[in-house]
Parts: structure tokens; C-alpha cells; sequence
């Protein structure tokens, strides 16, 4: 109980005292401190659903069950990871001039905000408190995204806010939608959107309203988990703001997007006593998936590619949770993890490479394991584990998924398969020469910590490889109450 | 107030609703525009208090209040007072002509109609009639914001949107609970100050709030 205090309120506290702290070592110090205490808390509250199972706090106000609490451990940890990889990149934008001090106060009150954010987001009962955490987790994000002042960032921020803006307005259409049915049978107060009482009733919401509801908080959420065709703003704001926010954008955000949109799926399913809401998803999800592969061989921008690196992944997890078995919602929570730590890792390591190289235009990267191996390596690694190579879990999910579609829709086999080989080709062609080339004479030499990427690859190896006994569990759990509607 | 009273009230104060969002869409001139949605605003408004009244929900009071100061008074004053400092307070252009966004219009209206015909049978407590309208609402303000070249038409669009969503909360649903509203007024406030903050922003940057400029070469 007192944990879940520490948990949200230690990023909304340190987001007020970060606006005032000036000094760029310090402030960049206390981000770490903040997030690692805000990741302490989230072990102990991990520790307590491990024990005693799913936790209703202040009434009906907050939850943690196995869906979402693994999801806050890692929104936690990675946000953590990215404070300390911040530290060092920050640094060095600042030496360059690229930041001024005012903006660099506002970077790190407005990434603490944004964790909060993305905490209460997942943590919270209520699908409109939901709402409205993301709505704020976009606002946080605009202003990050603009922060290099250029032209470009600036559109590309304007760009982001106009469209996460209209979609996200058309998924509190959705929730009024659904308040408008559930109202009637749990009466118009709070319980009537609260996601527990909305769960056990869900039987008796009219399926017609429900149905139509989902059609809008798919498109709203689905544009901010970046689906295809409302994907336009993502690869300009993962290409244009800082790094550590490319990293946690795509890291998190749009798994706490997603998370939004499945719990939308579940009453859905158990409303409409059909997989309509869950085919929705797979249509959208294999588009994405489709469309973002085929992107990946027209890029000239080293983080616009790995944003469409991205919308395929995302694609991959709204196809699986869009198939619905036991199978197929374990497959997409494990991806979901290990797409967080490994797509982060590699946000980390661009940075890097970019600062190194002054530019993010892949035709001017070249040659990083010559010039500064670590980098190299850690791009190689990462990229690996990302086109889903064996012994990483990618891996694991995406067969897993493949297994669960051929027993449900085994004609979208025919389509994941394909595309997952052409990303995979899109990935290492750019990938080859940037890391093997010959190095430019005018590259410089960074200050480098490399340490979260590789904590992070090794992560995702773990759990390619030996997944603890508890994760397993709680994915099990987390995958029969999704699957609770489907049929 | 008896129900079908409330519900006869609701269903004007529904056809006014979607007669203010004709009216955007249908606007030249920036000071009309913004002047329309002031009184979608007070509209909004006032429906809440007669709901509050008539369906007798007092915490929808308070979003009325909330309704008059935020979305009747305040964000209109506010932008208009940018425009007059940004001195772009002449004529909105258009991209597609008047008319044909007109009947584009129509056939949103209509297209929201059909979507909501299954729900016409099932709820007791609303019509189809008012979800159908704040439907078309929301769409014509998406309309609103895909038509037009300036920034601040796209803006004066989005809070027309969340106009529609309130108008549809209260009218449909009688309210969302009040903390949601209280919550999503925040979010909307917050959004209308980093606006202005981009206003800024885009003309110190590309001279010109026309989003066609705004346009980059990749």
C-alpha cells in the first residue's frame, strides 16, 4: 500500500523539483536516483501480487494484476536504464550548444512527468482516469520532442500533438461510448467505467454500443500505438526529438497505448460474445506489420528506420493479442517485454553512434565497430535481437505466435512470415555498411555507457533462453484473463 | 422536469449543437469562427445546467460552470488575442471550397446516422438521434481541421471536437463522473496552452502559421 505511494509519487514529485534544478550533473543524477527508487517500488509491489494476487487499492480506484504489473516493473526499469543513458548523452548534446540550460530543466521535469504518467496510466481502474494519463503522457511528450527547436522538430512535434490529438479525442468517444451502456447497468457514478466491476458485468453491456465504442478507441488508441495508417507522427517524432525520449516512446509509450486498447478488447469480447473487436485488431495489426516492413528499405534516417522497426513490432503484438487464445496473449506479452528492452538498447546505442558521427543520415554512418567497437557491437547485437534471431526471446514470441495463428487463422501465417523476412532484409542492408564501412575521417570520440544496452540485451537473452518460473506465471494468468471473452 | 421534456430539450439543444458546427465549417473569417465557438461553448453549457436541472445530477453544475468560463469565455478570448498579436486575424483559406465541404458535411451527418441506427432500440436512457449527432459533430470538426491551411483553423477544429465529446457526454450519458471531467478539462486546458506555445514556435521558425509551409523536404 504505501509502495503504490512511492510508485506514483515519486516521479510526479521529482518531475516538480527537477523543474527547478538547474545544474545539468545534478539534475541528470537525480533523474537516476528518481528512477531507480521509482523502480524499487515497483519490485516491492511486484513482489506483493507474486504473493497475494491481484490488489485493489483505495476502493476500486487502482489495480495491479498480473497484466499490468509486470508492465510497471518494466516501464520502471527501462525508464531508469534511459535516465542513465540520458546522463551521458545529455552531457554531451549540452557541450555542443544543442540544448540551452532552460531546456534541459524542462527535459528532465517533463521525462519524470512523463513516467508518472505512463504509471498512473497502467495502474489505474478507471478507463477515463486512463484516458486521461495518455492524453497528459502526449502533452508531456510534445514539448520533448520539439526541444532542438530546428524546423524540423518543431513539425514533426506539431505533427505528433494534431494527430495523437484527434486520435486519442475519438477514444474518449469510445469510453463515453461505453460509459453510456455500462451506466445503465452499474448506475452512473465511478464504478461504471472502473475496469474490474466493467470485467464481471461485462455479459450484461449492450453488445451493439460496445461494438461501435471499439471501432473508435481502436483508431484512437491504435494511433498511438502507431498502426498503420495512423503511424505518420511516430517516425517523425522517434527521428526528430532527443534520443532518450525516441527510446522511451517507443520502449513504452506504445506498450501502455496497446495495454489501453486490450483492456477495450477484452469487455469487448465478453460483450459481444464474438472475436469481432479481436479481428479488428488483426486486420490493423497486419497492416502495420506489412506496410512497416516494406518502409524499412526506404529509410536514409538511422532512428526514422528503427521507428518503422517499431510499427512492425507493434503490428506483431496487435495481431497476437487480436488472435485472442491462451497461446497468442502469452506470445504477445512476452514480446511486448523483451520489444521494449531491446528496441530501447538499440535507441541507446543510435544515440550514441549519432553523437559520434554528427549525423543521423544512415548513408553518412559508417564503420562504427572500427571507430568505437563498443557501439558497433551493441548496433549488431541489438539488431539481431530485434529481426528475432534465435537465441533472443523475439524469438520465442514470434514463434509462439505463429504457433497460435496456425491454430486459429493459419492464412495470416502467410502473410507475418514474408514480411518478417523482409524487415529482417531492411534491417541488415542498411545495417551492414554502417557497422563494417570504413569510418569517416570527421567522427569523434564520445563519452560512451554502453552498460543499459547491454543489461538490456541480456535481459531479452534470458528470457529467450531461460525464463524465470514467476514471469512464466504471471504471462499464464495475465493470458487467461485476456483470453476470459474470446471464444 | 419530466423525462420526455428532458429528452425533447435534449434533442433541440442537439440540432443547435450540430447548427454551430455548420457554421464553422461554413466560415470565411477568423473572428466569425472563433465567435461560433464561443457560443458552441455557452451551448454546451447551458445544456449541462438543463440536464443538471432536469435529470437532477448537481455535480453536472459544475462542468456547466466549467463549460462557460473554459470553453464559452476563455479559450475563444485567448486565441483570439493571439491571432490579434500574431496579426493573422483575416480571412480563413480554405483548401477545398465552401460548398463542397458543405455537402461533405451533409454526408457526414447522414453516414453518422446510419452508424447509429443499431443503437436506436437498446437504451432507455438515450436516443440515437443525440449519439448520431454528436457523432456527425465530431466528424465535421475533424472536417474542420482537414480543410483548412492555418494553424489556428486546425486548432479552433480539435477544441470544437472535444466540444462535440462533452456535449455528447452530457447529452448521452448525462455526464461522465465528475473526476473524468474534471481530469479530461485539465488535459484539454493544458493542450490549449502548449498550442499557443507552438504558435509561437512555428512563426519564429517558418515566418507564417500556414501549415504548407510548415511542410519539410525529407
Amino acid at each position: 500500500m504505501n509502495l503504490f505511494y512511492l510508485l506514483l509519487g515519486i516521479p510526479l514529485l521529482s518531475s516538480g523539483i527537477l523543474a527547478f534544478v538547474g545544474h545539468a550533473r545534478l539534475a541528470a543524477g537525480l533523474n537516476i536516483i528518481a528512477g531507480m527508487l521509482t523502480f524499487f517500488a515497483a519490485l516491492g509491489l511486484s513482489f506483493e501480487v507474486f504473493e497475494k494476487g491481484t490488489i485493489l487499492l483505495y476502493g476500486q480506484s487502482f489495480f495491479l494484476d498480473a497484466f499490468n504489473v509486470f508492465l510497471v516493473s518494466l516501464t520502471a526499469f527501462v525508464s531508469t536504464t534511459t535516465a542513465i543513458f540520458s546522463y551521458s548523452y545529455m552531457l554531451n548534446e549540452k557541450e555542443k550548444s544543442r540544448v540551452s540550460p532552460k531546456s534541459l530543466r524542462l527535459y528532465h521535469a517533463m521525462f519524470q512527468m512523463f513516467i508518472f504518467c505512463m504509471l498512473l496510466a497502467l495502474t489505474t481502474n478507471n478507463l477515463g482516469v486512463l484516458w486521461i494519463a495518455l492524453e497528459l503522457a502526449t502533452l508531456t511528450t510534445v514539448l520533448l520532442v520539439s526541444l532542438y527547436r530546428t524546423p524540423k522538430a518543431i513539425s514533426a512535434a506539431w505533427k505528433y500533438f494534431i494527430l495523437c490529438g484527434v486520435g486519442i479525442a475519438l477514444a474518449l468517444l469510445g469510453t463515453i461510448l461505453i460509459f453510456s451502456t455500462s451506466s445503465e447497468v452499474l448506475g452512473h457514478s465511478n464504478d461504471a467505467l472502473s475496469w474490474t466491476l466493467l470485467y464481471q458485468n461485462a455479459e450484461r453491456l449492450s453488445p451493439n454500443v460496445m461494438s461501435l465504442a471499439f471501432v473508435f478507441i481502436m483508431v484512437g488508441y491504435g494511433t498511438k500505438v502507431g498502426l498503420v495508417p495512423m503511424h505518420t507522427w511516430l517516425s517523425d517524432a522517434h527521428a526528430e526529438g532527443p534520443t532518450p525520449i525516441s527510446a522511451v516512446l517507443s520502449g513504452l509509450l506504445l506498450n501502455v497505448a496497446l495495454y489501453a486498447l486490450v483492456r477495450c478488447k477484452v469487455l469487448v469480447d465478453i460483450a459481444t460474445k464474438q472475436n469481432m473487436a479481436g479481428e479488428l485488431m488483426i486486420g490493423f495489426g497486419l497492416l502495420s506489420l506489412i506496410i512497416a516492413s516494406l518502409m524499412l528499405h526506404r529509410q536514409y534516417d538511422i532512428k526514422r528506420m528503427f521507428s518503422f522497426s517499431s510499427i512492425e513490432h507493434m503490428g506483431i503484438m496487435t495481431v497476437a493479442f487480436g488472435i485472442g487464445s491462451s497461446l497468442a496473449n502469452f506470445a504477445a506479452l512476452l514480446h511486448m517485454t523483451v520489444h521494449s528492452l531491446v528496441k530501447s538498447g538499440i535507441f541507446f546505442t543510435v544515440g550514441h553512434a549519432v553523437q559520434e558521427m554528427g549525423t543521423q543520415s544512415m548513408t553518412k554512418i559508417r564503420g562504427l565497430i572500427h571507430h568505437q567497437p563498443g557501439i558497433g557491437w551493441g548496433l549488431i547485437l541489438g539488431t539481431i535481437a530485434i529481426a528475432g534471431f534465435p537465441p533472443f526471446a523475439v524469438f520465442a514470441s514470434e514463434f509462439m505466435l505463429i504457433a497460435a495463428a496456425l491454430q486459429t487463422y493459419p492464412w495470416i501465417v502467410g502473410l507475418i512470415l514474408p514480411s518478417l523476412v523482409i524487415a529482417f532484409a531492411g534491417l541488415f542492408r542498411h545495417l551492414q555498411p554502417m557497422v563494417f564501412g570504413v569510418p569517416p575521417e570527421e567522427c569523434e570520440v564520445v563519452r560512451v555507457n554502453m552498460l543499459p544496452v547491454y543489461i538490456h540485451l541480456g535481459l531479452a537473452l534470458v528470457l529467450g533462453l531461460a525464463m524465470p518460473e514467476f514471469l512464466a506465471d504471471w504471462y499464464n494468468y495475465a493470458a487467461i484473463v485476456l483470453h476470459g471473452g474470446a471464444q | 422536469m419530466s423525462s420526455e421534456l428532458l429528452k425533447q430539450v435534449m434533442s433541440t439543444a442537439a440540432a443547435l449543437f450540430l447548427l454551430t458546427s455548420f457554421a464553422m465549417l461554413a466560415q470565411r473569417h477568423m473572428k466569425a469562427l472563433l465567435r461560433w465557438l464561443a457560443i458552441q461553448g455557452g451551448l454546451l453549457a447551458v445544456t449541462s445546467a438543463l440536464v443538471a436541472f432536469g435529470a437532477e445530477f448537481p455535480e453536472l453544475y459544475v462542468s456547466a460552470i466549467l463549460a462557460l468560463i473554459l470553453k464559452g469565455i476563455l479559450i475563444p478570448w485567448v486565441l483570439w488575442k493571439i491571432i490579434i498579436h500574431l496579426g493573422v486575424h483575416r480571412e480563413v483559406e480554405p483548401l477545398v471550397n465552401i460548398f463542397a465541404t458543405l455537402l461533405i458535411g451533409a454526408g457526414l451527418v447522414l453516414f453518422s446516422f446510419y452508424v447509429s441506427l443499431p443503437i436506436a432500440e437498446q437504451s432507455v436512457l438515450l436516443t440515437s438521434n443525440i449519439i448520431a449527432i454528436g457523432l456527425a459533430c465530431v466528424l465535421i470538426s475533424m472536417l474542420i481541421m482537414i480543410t483548412r491551411s492555418k494553424a489556428i483553423t486546425m486548432v479552433v477544429g480539435y477544441l470544437a471536437m472535444e466540444n462535440a465529446l462533452f456535449f455528447m457526454a452530457v447529452s448521452a450519458t448525462y455526464g461522465i463522473p465528475l473526476v473524468v471531467e474534471i481530469g479530461v478539462a485539465f488535459d484539454v486546458l493544458i493542450a490549449g496552452l502548449i498550442f499557443s506555445l507552438f504558435f509561437f514556435q512555428i512563426r519564429k521558425t517558418f515566418d507564417s502559421l500556414n501549415l504548407k509551409d510548415m511542410e519539410i523536404k525529407q
